[in-house]
């Protein structure tokens, strides 16, 4: 037998398929022996909640108690910090942050004789996060400013999730929006400090149902300090005045 | 939609974290929703839909594992469940209670990777 002939009659075998049981994996796809897990355990919103903390610390260090008003848009967060604002002048050193999507109307709204007020248009972004308020702090002239009042985006939602750094958050609930608001949305609730149902003034002409609307409050809310007031009236505003003294 | 941004941090964090280990993709991400986070698990998913494409982590398998709430009664010395006919009432004596034991995690818990 020749070279030759042996050349011709030996083939060498490369079997490159697959074990059988091994589903054919298409190409580009990794081997499954390659994949690997890291455990991480990152909280998601660790870097707002870390600038959350600097602001914290901002507010201790210069004596500034914030405030972050949250609730669906139309309940009546603007009217209200019109008469806080009116009622305080003179005595209370206040500042406002106010977040919207667009325009500054509400930051218009609440202009008054030597108050800083600085509106934060989010561009479209659903709430205010901590880093915003940085960046409004920095545009603030906030020295000898006692109480900070940040008014957040309209939406009963998303600003639930986002520490700004306030001292106390406070949910307003009005009564042009349903008893039943606290149930559908707990979160924005649950984490109140201070819940105020607003437009009470209204509320026999709705048909509202204070009693049930409260009770709502309180079993998403057990935390909070309630309020019942009317902002455009006025009425019930004394107790919600002095929980604000009651804070310096 | 403050889901987006969610994700979008999520993502970021995955994809230091695969690349620190020298992988070169993301095949999975675990995430952890607490029920009182303020995050729509289905808002979240659709999230990645829209930002995983042409980056490293596009075709991963996002798991989303729910944690529910619960709540601790001091009266009764035990934890309840907040279910959404009673929320933070307790079962046995009714008194409603403020402790949150879990249900605010929002976490990226692990990522496979190659």
């Amino acid at each position: 037998m020749s070279n030759a002939d042996s050349n011709v009659g030996n083939v060498i075998l490369v079997d490159v398929r697959e074990p059988d049981d091994a589903p054919l994996t298409p190409p580009g796809d990794p081997l499954p022996g390659a994949r690997r897990t890291a455990d991480l355990q990152v909280r998601l919103l660790d870097q707002n909640d870390r600038q959350a903390a600097e602001n914290r610390a901002v507010f201790k260090a210069r004596g500034i108690r914030a405030l972050n008003f949250v609730s669906s848009p139309g309940s009546g967060k603007t009217a209200l910090l019109e008469r806080t604002l009116d009622a305080l002048a003179g005595e209370v050193r206040c500042a406002v942050l106010v977040g919207d999507l667009e325009t500054d109307n509400d930051a218009r709204r609440l202009r008054r004789p030597g108050l800083p007020v600085a509106q934060i248009t989010t561009g479209g972004t659903c709430h205010l996060d901590a880093s915003m308020i940085a960046r409004g702090l920095a545009a603030l002239p906030i020295e000898g400013v006692q109480l900070l009042f940040i008014e957040n985006v309209g939406n009963l939602v998303c600003p639930a999730s986002f520490d700004l750094g306030e001292n106390r958050r406070v949910t307003l609930l009005s009564c042009t929006e349903g008893e039943d608001k606290p149930l559908k949305y707990p979160p924005i609730f649950t984490s109140a400090h201070a819940v105020i149902l607003n437009k009470i003034d209204v509320a026999a002409i709705l048909g509202f149902d204070r009693a049930a609307a409260l009770a709502n409050i309180r079993r998403v809310a057990p935390q909070a300090e309630v309020f019942e007031l009317s902002a455009r009236t006025g009425e019930g505003c004394e107790q919600w005045l002095a929980y604000l003294r009651g804070l310096l | 939609m403050h889901e987006l941004g969610i994700a979008e941090s999520a993502l970021e964090v995955a994809l230091a974290h695969a690349t620190a280990a020298g992988a070169t993709r993301v095949l999975r991400m675990v995430i952890r929703v607490g029920a009182l986070s303020g995050v729509d698990p289905e808002a979240l998913r659709f999230a990645f839909t829209a930002i995983l494409p042409g980056t490293p982590a596009e075709g991963a398998t996002l798991q989303i594992d729910s944690v529910a709430a619960i709540a601790y009664c001091p009266d009764c010395q035990q934890d309840f469940v907040p279910d959404t006919s009673h929320f933070f009432e307790c079962p046995s004596c009714s008194r409603l209670s403020a402790t949150v034991k879990q249900g605010r995690e929002l976490d990226l818990v692990r990522i496979e990777m190659i």
